[in-house]
């Protein structure tokens, strides 16, 4: 196949054009962070911390849904990109109720990977200590909605590998939420095939399997994308 | 029906036409409407026929003719005189003196409370006089629920030029030389879009009329679907035939329930006539109009979030690109255009491109429809050429500010756009100059507000409406429109702190850089535009220590 060049912060790869900045980027060790993005399921572009900045662009450009072009010159380290990234996890932190401590992802989380890889010693807004419900009428799960920040990764993920579209998003702007069904309480889902897929593609601590104490969640993301990858290479 | 078939009914209907002599227009726009038109239209009746003038007066209801806080308003035709607040009561005098004594009715005419000498002929008057009627032409004038009445004015003749006259090339050559741009807001070429979509090969394309019109105190597109249906279905047509889409797509917002009756009553109308359909006219182009409905979400307007609704997902956008130019609708190459540029489109082809380019300014060609708002005398629907002064629109047509007061600001393009102060008074109404004030010229709202308005608190509303109205997805609006909102709020209550204040400007620049689509990026223009102008009200506000 004919490979393109692209130029990354400064240094030239040999690249696939099929490929999205996001691929090319990770395959070449160049990091880009990443919450609504999940292997295998399709992208969105949803969580801002992917964007890069293309030469000749006048907007930030999502790395996830972007493909490369021939000779596009992508930076992805710049201070303004920094200072969003930063602003982006403080606006995450902000928004629901996050306690890590009591938490059972404490330790594996990813929002909390992502606190610490850019930096967030406090938050500069103030949080807005919604209140929201925990559902635990499965009888093998928990839907915390004080965690869930929104990536819809459970949502895709049921839908697109599961095949049971129990979970989707209702309400508007911070009043969000995912919903299980027409929202009805998780255990009384018609659609859930308890399959777990949702808690494992989740970032944070906001699906977990109950009979789980404070730091002990073990969840296995790549595992759906080697689903689905598997899948691929059957059909 | 075939191609002579349609000279031949037009002729008809027009010979009929003639038979009456006076012809009076009763404005049934939604704003007349609300103020009792529908009473006067059927009094109206009763009283020509009381009279026995129903041989010689023709009385219909028509869409909206323009200054609607004066309604219900009601026109004669040909003398073109229109009277303003006319009820069930004084309609008698206004038909014996203009029917019988042959005289205007100078206590009702249009204005006579507020002009020291209203005028006869309409089209003399200061509001109307600086008006070009593009857009709006023949809406006031002909009964919206009548595919007849919008044959005699020359109907469908576009339509029927760009299929038998014309190669899809032709059309979209001559909607590029008319240089106009797409009046929802953001200003694309549309000839340009129109070429996009026609390059993609595809064994389905379609066209999608957006028709979500959301902004607070705007209300063209509903006053043109409302006044004029066949126009906007008729241009829809004439971009299938260009592009090479066989089905279209309105979507009406859901609280616009006349302009969703009249626009399917269109539809309708239509088909039975062929002009809509099969083989359109006994030609090969065959062309479909469907009606979808919005639920009141104003992220639908945003494209990529109205294609969603229509396939009948959650409203939300998607990153661009890929552009509905290459995959939109079902993943189909998809047209979608503003109901206002499609009502320019019938007459671009009618009159051709370069016509239409001698209107407006170098980059702006053409006409914009402004809804006039807020603390204005005239509030009402207007139709001016780009580049006409925020002067003449405030102070010469809209006749100036409410009560004598001062002027203080203008906002255009509504929750998505910004406010002009009055030392930029003199500013020309194109997209350019209204993007280099930090406006937009949006969709054409135009709101005014005099020195009484608190432009921090106009700023919160607007960033209230953003808040209240973002779809969720992305976090910048999900959750910056809220922190703005708190912290717009918190000045407003002398609450804040200079660190609330560069907090809030910090935000303001990340939330329009990084959102996923149109509405959060320009969710922070009020906010930045009322800070550029009228900073020292923000100051003023913020507590001196901490």
């Amino acid at each position: 196949m004919n490979k393109i060049t692209v130029i990354i912060n400064e240094k030239k790869f040999e690249v696939d054009p099929h490929k999205t900045i996001l691929e090319v980027c990770r395959e070449n060790e160049v990091e880009i962070l990443t919450m609504c993005h999940l292997k295998g399921i399709v992208d969105i572009g949803a969580c801002r911390l992917c964007l890069v900045e293309i030469e000749g662009m006048n907007k930030l450009i999502p790395a996830c849904t972007t493909k490369v072009a021939a000779n596009m010159v992508i930076r992805t380290d710049t201070e303004k990109l920094k200072k969003y990234q930063r602003i982006t996890t403080e606006l995450f932190y902000a928004e629901r109720n996050h306690v890590c401590a009591v938490c059972v992802s404490n330790g594996k989380c990813e929002l909390q990977n992502l606190g610490y890889k850019v930096g967030v010693d406090n938050i500069r807004y103030p949080h807005l200590f919604p209140q929201c419900e925990v559902d635990t009428s499965h009888p093998w799960y928990v839907m915390d909605h004080n965690r869930c920040i929104m990536c819809t990764r459970c949502v895709r993920v049921c839908n697109e590998v599961e095949g049971a579209h129990n979970w989707d998003v209702m309400n508007r702007g911070h009043q969000v939420r995912i919903i299980s069904d027409f929202n009805t309480p998780w255990g009384e889902s018609t659609t859930c095939t308890s399959c777990g897929k949702c808690l494992h593609a989740c970032p944070t601590g906001a699906i977990w399997p109950k009979a789980i104490v404070q730091g002990q969640l073990e969840k296995n993301p790549v595992m759906i994308t080697e689903l689905i990858e598997r899948r691929k290479m059957k059909l | 029906m075939i191609r002579h078939e349609l000279q031949a009914l037009t002729g008809k209907v027009r010979e009929k036409q003639q038979q009456y002599k006076h012809r009076i227009c009763v404005c049934c726009g939604a704003s007349c409407i609300s103020s009792g038109s529908e009473e006067v239209l059927n009094k109206l009746n009763e009283e020509i026929k009381a009279r026995g003038l129903e041989e010689t007066v023709e009385v219909i209801p028509t869409g909206c003719m323009g200054p609607c806080n004066q309604g219900p308003l009601v026109k004669y035709l040909p003398e073109n005189t229109i009277y303003q607040k006319v009820d069930c009561e004084n309609l008698q005098r206004v038909v014996q003196s203009q029917l019988i004594d042959k005289k205007p009715l100078e206590d009702l005419l249009l204005f006579a409370d507020s002009r020291e000498k209203p005028f006869v002929d309409a089209a003399e008057d200061p509001f109307f006089k600086r008006q070009q009627k593009i857009a709006l032409k023949d809406c006031g004038d002909i009964n919206p629920d009548s595919i007849e009445d919008y044959l005699a004015v020359g109907g469908y003749q576009a339509l029927d030029k760009a299929i038998f006259l014309m190669s899809p090339e032709e059309v979209i050559s001559e909607v590029k030389q008319s240089r106009i741009r797409g009046r929802g807001g953001a200003g694309y070429p549309t000839g340009l879009k129109w070429e996009t979509v026609y390059k993609y090969v595809s064994d389905q394309k379609y066209v999608i009329c957006n028709g979500d019109e959301g902004d607070p105190g705007a209300f063209m597109d509903r006053s043109v679907l409302e006044g004029n249906p066949h126009r906007v279905l008729e241009s829809m047509a004439i971009a299938g035939y260009a592009i090479g889409a066989s089905k279209g797509y309105a979507y009406i917002r859901g609280e616009y329930p006349l302009a969703i009756k009249r626009f399917e009553q269109a539809i309708k109308q239509a088909g039975k006539l062929g002009l809509l359909g099969k083989n359109i006219l006994g030609s090969n182009f065959s062309f479909d109009v469907e009606v979808r409905i919005g639920a009141g979400a104003f992220v639908c307007g945003e494209e990529t979030a109205l294609i969603a609704s229509i396939e009948g997902k959650r409203g939300t956008p998607k990153p661009r690109p890929p552009f509905p130019a290459e995959s939109g609708l079902w993943g189909k190459p998809t047209l979608i255009n503003n109901v206002e540029t499609f009502a320019a489109i019938a007459p671009i082809i009618l009159n051709g491109g370069e016509w239409y380019s001698e209107t407006g300014t170098a980059k702006s060609a053409g006409t914009k429809v402004f809804a006039l708002a807020g603390k204005i005398n005239y509030s009402g629907l207007i139709e001016v050429p780009m580049g006409t002064s925020l002067r003449e629109i405030v102070f010469d047509i809209g006749g100036g500010i409410q009560h004598g007061a001062e002027f203080k600001a203008a906002q255009t393009g509504g929750p998505s756009g910004g406010c002009i102060p009055a030392e930029h008074l003199d500013v020309k109404m194109d997209y350019e100059s209204l993007m280099s004030l930090g406006s937009i010229m949006g969709s054409g709202g135009l709101i005014v507000m005099d020195k009484s308005s608190d432009m921090v608190d106009v700023a919160r509303y607007f960033m209230e409406f953003c808040m209240d109205e973002s779809c969720g997805k992305c976090i910048p609006c999900r959750v910056g429109t809220k922190m703005m909102h708190d912290l717009i709020q918190k000045i407003g209550e002398r609450k804040a702190t200079r660190i609330d204040l560069d907090r809030l400007e910090e935000l303001a620049v990340y939330v329009k850089e990084t959102s996923l689509c149109g509405l959060g990026a320009s969710a922070p223009n009020p906010l930045l535009s009322t800070l550029r102008h009228f900073r020292e009200e923000y100051e003023s506000k913020i507590q001196q220590e901490g």
